[in-house]
């Protein structure tokens, strides 16, 4: 049973106690201000424990709309946190494979390639050469002129650029990359990332779109970009 | 509110924050994209006030955003964590200072669930030794680098070169400050003023004569959100979390935003730019934005360093009108140059929002 495995998580456990459907949680709640998001019926559907209606939470866009900021655990009355309740929601969907049936979900393999890559090549959540400006426009001229002028411009700037020994961008050393690898290996954090690949590649053949490791195929362009533009509050 | 009550408030929430022998942790985030703010802190602490802070090279991310994306789940954070508490005992440390705050939050987090499920911390140390053969302490003393810059605001304050103050009218420069949610929202607690009137950058205003600025969405996040921004599909739920509080806090009129979390002082300088390039408007003077700096660019201008010298450069809105209000000289010719003193070039130059630099 869902729910079963569902309470085993600790941010479950922390998450709820009795909530009482004030609804202060999406008063305060950022995603409700943009998304058609209500938190407070996260927690009211947990709190009925209904399996069907927990399935249908899994394979939904609703669980992927919270920007995990937790303003809802500090106003709570109840001492409640929808926002750990959705932690724990997002990790069954991924682990049964629900996250593909929705696309916010799907993304969780654009995020898998892009940051929960360079944690384990570089050591770092992010790191300049990746923050490419046709992914990130955003990031505007300042940026471009930042990266283009690698290393000089962020050693400018008491930055260490790929150097060895300490200072901002280091390069992260092997035996200390090496270690991260095995705390991946050993905790099943490699486990899961397989999991994320093997539920996405299975996905993109549903779709009958071309499909490889890189974030240049199809399918990856499709789960970075695709806004069916129907998650918004009108 | 009356500023008794928030002074009041302030009260019930202090925090105890160790005075010296600090393990630092660096930011993945402002390691790319404010460099210059943690090179700042460790000059502020090492050459002005004399610390004793460790920077070990061998740390890593601690893969909070990867957690907060989801793709990371619980026991590997913990053990991260974990290995990054080993590397601190190993050199002797037991004052742990991480510079993000998303970290911040993890750290306090994990310890506070490694109290109350003391299985998860049997657990983590059986991850680690089977991984990497280290073993840790937990810390006796977890303050943000914000944190330490609060306790010895007084002790910069006695070293300033420049003021909060408007130069010309004598008036105080009115600062909103901005506060990273995982700083004090999880565990009000852990933060200096708790989490609903936080005083750690307040504090900081203040302290250094200026004015801060009470307005209705200060508490709103600047919409980071994790996924939310590193899929391109969901940047609109960014942008419109800044724009919520740039709209909000526009009428007040604030000559400068301080920030004590990775994300937010980013955001809430690029989503001005690109409001001001996708619908014309700016939220400054003149055709300025409002210029967003770190909780170290700000200590840095009191101390009187150079504003290239803290990467004021690489913000995206100009912090040039900051700079003349306080009065502080600047250097345009060497903007764009490296530490050789070589011109780079310039960017390229922004359609609406103004900027200083470049040749005419």
């Amino acid at each position: 049973m869902l729910f079963e495995r569902l309470k085993q998580d600790i941010r479950y456990q922390e998450g709820l106690g009795a909530c009482l459907n004030c609804g202060t949680c999406t008063a305060i709640c950022p995603a409700a201000t943009v998304y058609d998001y209500d938190p407070r019926m996260i927690a009211e559907i947990l709190q009925q424990q209904d399996e069907t209606q927990l399935v249908a939470l899994l394979k939904s866009n609703t669980i992927w709309y919270c920007g995990e900021c937790m303003s809802c655990k500090t106003r709570c009355p109840r001492n409640n946190a929808p926002g750990l309740l959705i932690q724990a929601l997002r990790k069954l969907s991924q682990e049964t494979g629900y996250f593909t049936e929705s696309e916010k979900g799907r993304q969780q393999l654009a995020i898998k390639r892009t940051v929960g890559t360079w944690i384990l090549e570089k050591g770092y959540c992010l790191f300049a050469e990746n923050i490419t400006m046709e992914m990130h426009p955003e990031q505007g001229p300042i940026w471009d002129w930042l990266i283009r002028n690698a290393p000089d411009s962020f050693n400018r700037m008491g930055a260490n650029y790929k150097g060895h020994g300490p200072g901002a961008l280091r390069a992260i050393p092997k035996e200390s990359l090496d270690e991260l690898k095995a705390i991946f290996e050993v905790t099943g954090a490699s486990d899961f990332y397989e999991l994320i690949e093997k539920h996405s590649k299975q996905k993109a053949s549903e779709l009958g779109m071309q499909f490889d490791e890189t974030i240049d195929c199809e399918y990856f362009r499709y789960i970075y970009t695709a806004n069916d533009e129907n998650h918004n509050r009108l | 509110m009356i500023i008794e009550g928030k002074r009041h408030i302030w009260k019930e929430y202090q925090k105890e924050i160790a005075d010296d022998h600090y393990f630092y942790a660096r930011s993945c985030v402002r390691q790319n994209f404010f460099p210059a703010s943690e090179f700042t802190f460790l000059k502020i602490l090492k050459e002005e006030l004399g610390k004793d802070v460790y920077d070990d090279p061998r740390h890593t991310t601690c893969t909070g955003i990867a957690y907060h994306a989801d793709v990371v789940q619980l026991p590997t954070i913990m053990t991260v964590v974990a290995r990054q508490f080993a590397l601190m005992t190993e050199h002797g440390f037991k004052n742990f200072v991480p510079s993000c705050i998303t970290s911040f939050g993890i750290y306090t987090e994990i310890l506070e669930t490694w109290e109350h499920f003391p299985d998860t911390l049997a657990q983590t140390r059986e991850f680690l030794y089977k991984a990497t053969k280290r073993e840790f302490e937990l810390p006796e003393n977890l303050a943000h680098s914000s944190d330490v810059i609060y306790k010895f605001r007084e002790d910069i304050w006695q070293r300033r070169r420049f003021k909060l103050i408007n130069k010309q009218t004598g008036n105080p420069l009115r600062g909103v400050e901005h506060i990273g949610c995982h700083y004090a929202k999880m565990f009000p607690h852990k933060g200096v003023g708790g989490a609903e009137y936080p005083y750690v950058l307040a504090g900081l205003i203040e302290s250094w004569g200026g004015e801060v600025i009470d307005y209705p969405e200060r508490r709103h996040c600047c919409g980071f959100g994790f996924r939310q921004y590193l899929v391109q599909a969901n940047r609109g739920y960014s942008m419109a979390c800044s724009q919520r509080k740039f709209e909000s806090m526009e009428p007040y009129h604030p000559d400068f935003i301080v920030t004590n979390c990775p994300g937010c002082p980013f955001f809430l300088d690029r989503w001005q730019y690109v409001i001001s390039e996708m619908e014309g408007k700016t939220y400054g003077d003149n055709g300025h934005g409002i210029p967003v700096l770190t909780f170290e660019e700000l200590a840095g201008l009191i101390l009187g360093y150079d504003p290239w010298d803290l990467g004021l450069h690489i913000h995206q809105v100009a912090v040039e009108p900051l700079l003349d209000k306080m009065g502080i000289p600047y250097d345009l010719s060497k903007k764009y140059n490296n530490l050789a003193g070589k011109s780079l070039g310039e960017p390229k130059k922004p359609n609406t929002l103004k900027v200083y630099g470049y040749e005419q």
